[in-house]
């Protein structure tokens, strides 16, 4: 396995850590925060200039064919900015959701996402059944803590129907659909979906009730290892920042860096860390596993991994800051918060753990 | 995971266990699987059939006899015994003398010693810590005074070592000695190699809580060393062996050593009813055994991955990381092993007892493990090692 990047990774990722540094900074945040989505169009469209969103999304149809390692490396390199824009869903799960789509149908969608004129949300829970409606499809019912929901142009949205789990991609000005926004912890926006009688067309279905579990399994996986990869970027952020704050904080006539205490806490930040890093690379690098279990073990090893070790590392960012680390206007604080936020996405803690558990983790009995 | 590693990789890893599998004794590796002590004449056996397949000195120079892998290779060796298990190849021997006289010995110190330890000819033992110089090991005491007689050149040493591994058996110590006591302590240490057959050296058995022979004192008392012996420069010791720390990290996580105690956990949870009730099954079935194992095999992957992103690269200080996660999972494997065991762990056997039930090694493995975070630098001092070396605080 290899662990570097190539040029091209290289590149990419100067690019958008050169974005993060211009655009990105925590003052900037709390200005797009303020904004009517909570985020900034004009900053989205200065990264489509630079073609970040169409990333991922097939050439064919105006995106650029990266793959999972270049996602990585995005996703790694915005975690610093702790960003309030759709990036998962538009950047990672739009494209994994449409990668093996029908051509037309990618047609519809791609180019407008791969441009930036369109952003999308990613809408599961189970909340909103699916029944056939003549040609079409009729979905009905409520999905909660979509992230993004309220701003987001397009939806993906899986629904039950009586045969399985069906996925569509909808525009969320839909007659029918209606979305309830709130705050989340983490500055962010999220909805609440009501689908009350909204008409899907059969060109909308990516796949129907019964032949979509496959596909929506390999949309969460692929958003488990691209949060990975932002969690490693936030907390190298969050580490850098107690650090240079250990050293530059004077207390009892010296920096408090000398005492071996926080100098050891810092060591065991170091090594939650390490030992993430590795685990994103691994999750980018299993995405394409054709066996399913052993794909699947991966990904939740990885999803509880990270979950545990960005919990550690936050909250020792927050411990060692002192008092300045519970408040709202420093930084390290809004870690712990993205934190809490991504904990939960596609699925929690103990879930994983149950599963993963359940079928054995890694390791056979011995004979 | 065959992600991990390429075909030509896995080929390789399949060399390997084919070799185990027809050359190692089932009996040693039964004895291995359940954590019971080896005798000398079995450790020198396994040294032997791999120093006759070119594999006694898996980190050493083709041109002295190394078999030319590279990192990726070292690592899937080693685990490979860890796995199978099988006995590493002396660490004392292979690990830290052989590649100090590599890297500093004369020709004739080389060609005088270096066969003899691939082959294990000669049992050497790590003669570094003292009483008063365990993680302060500049502090050491152990005093050689220079002296000439009809016999020619020597140094007389006097002083005390303390856990010396195996010295029991051992043939020769390399050992770290002070020749300048007027220097700053760092700059006035020598390394000597000791014959332990020598007059004046004594070697006392320490017994360690898992009731096993495993280290030792080694007393020496105006003990008559040639300066032949003398590796490198009088006084220039310290710095070798800090060479000897930043060497050969490959497998130092012993990641498969943690992997069979969780195998074996696991065996043994299957044998334990589950107290949710006789319908329930078996411990191995609660999902909080799973749970608690799970969590360590979590762990044991992410360490896993960074033992070989580090295995490629210069020496780093990241390989601490390797140390502290890596004695930290195994000790949690080894608890895991014990709560499964409940009070079938409570029995104790003496060491050399190969009748006396596999339960009895059960608390014997948990407690010898608790050494492991306290040996090859404290996860305290490793943690010095990385708040200082990495994060320049």
């Amino acid at each position: 396995m290899n662990f570097s990047l190539n040029d091209d990774q290289r590149m990419l990722q100067d690019a958008v850590q050169r974005l993060v540094e211009r655009e990105y900074s925590f003052a900037h945040r709390r200005r797009y925060a303020a904004e009517p989505n909570g985020w900034s169009r004009k900053l989205w469209a200065q990264a489509s200039e630079i073609g970040l969103p169409a990333l991922l999304y097939p050439a064919e149809q105006g995106g650029l064919g990266g793959s999972a390692f270049d996602a990585m490396v995005v996703m790694q390199a915005l975690g610093p900015a702790m960003p309030l824009d759709p990036w998962l869903p538009t950047l990672v799960l739009g494209a994994a959701a449409l990668r093996r789509a029908a051509p037309p149908l990618q047609a519809r969608w791609v180019p407008r996402i791969a441009t930036g004129d369109w952003v999308l949300a990613w809408a599961e829970g189970g909340g909103c059944r699916v029944v056939a409606d003549g040609e079409g499809w009729r979905l009905d019912g409520r999905i909660a803590h979509v992230l993004h929901g309220d701003s987001a142009d397009a939806l993906l949205v899986s629904a039950q129907g009586d045969a399985g789990p069906a996925l569509f991609v909808l525009h969320a000005q839909q007659p029918g659909l209606t979305r309830h926004a709130t705050r989340t912890h983490d500055g962010r926006r999220m909805a609440t979906l009501h689908f009350d009688t909204v008409q899907a067309q059969a060109a909308d279905v990516i796949a129907p009730p019964g032949e979509a579990a496959a596909l929506i399994e390999s949309v969460r996986q692929a958003g488990i290892a691209a949060l990975a990869a932002e969690a490693v970027g936030l907390m190298q952020w969050l580490l850098d920042t107690t650090v240079a704050y250990l050293k530059t904080r004077q207390q009892f006539g010296g920096p408090i860096a000398r005492f071996q205490a926080l100098q050891h806490r810092a060591a065991e930040m170091l090594m939650a860390l390490e030992l993430a890093r590795g685990m994103a690379h691994y999750a980018a690098v299993m995405l394409d596993e054709p066996d399913s279990i052993s794909r699947g073990q991966v990904l939740a090893a990885v999803k509880l991994q990270l979950t545990q070790a960005l919990r550690f590392v936050a909250e020792q960012a927050v411990q060692l800051h002192g008092g300045i680390g519970v408040t709202e206007e420093n930084a390290v604080g809004h870690g712990l918060k993205r934190a809490i936020v991504m904990a939960a996405e596609f699925g929690r803690y103990d879930e994983h753990l149950a599963l993963f558990a359940q079928r054995g983790g890694f390791i056979e009995a011995a004979a | 995971m065959p992600s991990l590693f390429s075909a030509e990789d896995l080929a390789f890893q399949a060399e390997v266990r084919a070799f185990i599998d027809a050359e190692l004794d089932p009996a040693v590796r039964r004895k291995l699987a359940e954590h019971r002590a080896l005798s000398k004449a079995e450790v020198v056996k396994w040294q032997r059939s791999l120093a006759k397949r070119g594999w006694a000195t898996p980190s050493w120079p083709v041109a002295h006899g190394g078999p030319g892998w590279n990192a990726v290779q070292r690592y899937l060796f080693l685990d490979a015994l860890h796995q199978a298990p099988a006995p590493e190849p002396l660490s004392f021997n292979v690990n830290m003398i052989g590649p100090l006289l590599i890297a500093f010995g004369t020709p004739a110190q080389q060609q005088r010693f270096l066969p003899r330890i691939a082959n294990l000819d000669d049992w050497w033992a790590q003669g570094f810590s003292e009483p008063g110089a365990g993680s302060d090991l500049a502090a050491l005491k152990t005093r050689a005074r220079r002296a000439s007689d009809a016999q020619g050149e020597h140094y007389i040493v006097d002083g005390q070592k303390i856990w010396q591994g195996m010295a029991q058996h051992a043939d020769w110590m390399f050992t770290l000695v002070r020749t300048d006591a007027s220097a700053k302590p760092q700059a006035g240490i020598t390394l000597l190699l000791i014959d332990m057959r020598s007059p004046g050296v004594t070697v006392r058995p320490i017994i360690t809580l898992d009731g096993r022979h495993e280290v030792n004192e080694v007393f020496l008392d105006a003990v008559r060393v040639p300066v032949e012996c003398r590796v490198g420069d009088e006084n220039a010791g310290w710095a070798m062996t800090k060479v000897l720390l930043g060497h050969e990290r490959t497998g130092i996580a012993r990641i498969g050593m943690s992997k069979r105690l969780i195998a074996r956990a696991k065996a043994l949870a299957a044998t334990v009813p589950s107290c949710d009730g006789e319908a329930s099954g078996s411990l191995a079935d609660e999902p909080r055994f799973r749970e608690r194992a799970a969590l360590i095999e979590v762990e044991l992957q992410a360490l896993e991955l960074l033992q070989l992103r580090l295995l490629d690269g210069p020496p780093d200080a990241r390989a601490s990381i390797l140390k502290v996660k890596g004695t930290e999972l195994r000790q949690a494997a080894s608890a895991l092993l014990l709560d499964a065991a409940g009070p079938r762990a409570w029995a104790a056997a003496d060491e050399f007892d190969d009748e006396a039930s596999a339960d009895t090694t059960i608390a014997a493995s948990y407690l010898t493990l608790r050494a492991a975070s306290i040996y090859g630098g404290s996860t305290e001092v490793q943690k010095n090692i990385l708040a200082k070396a990495v994060l320049g605080l």
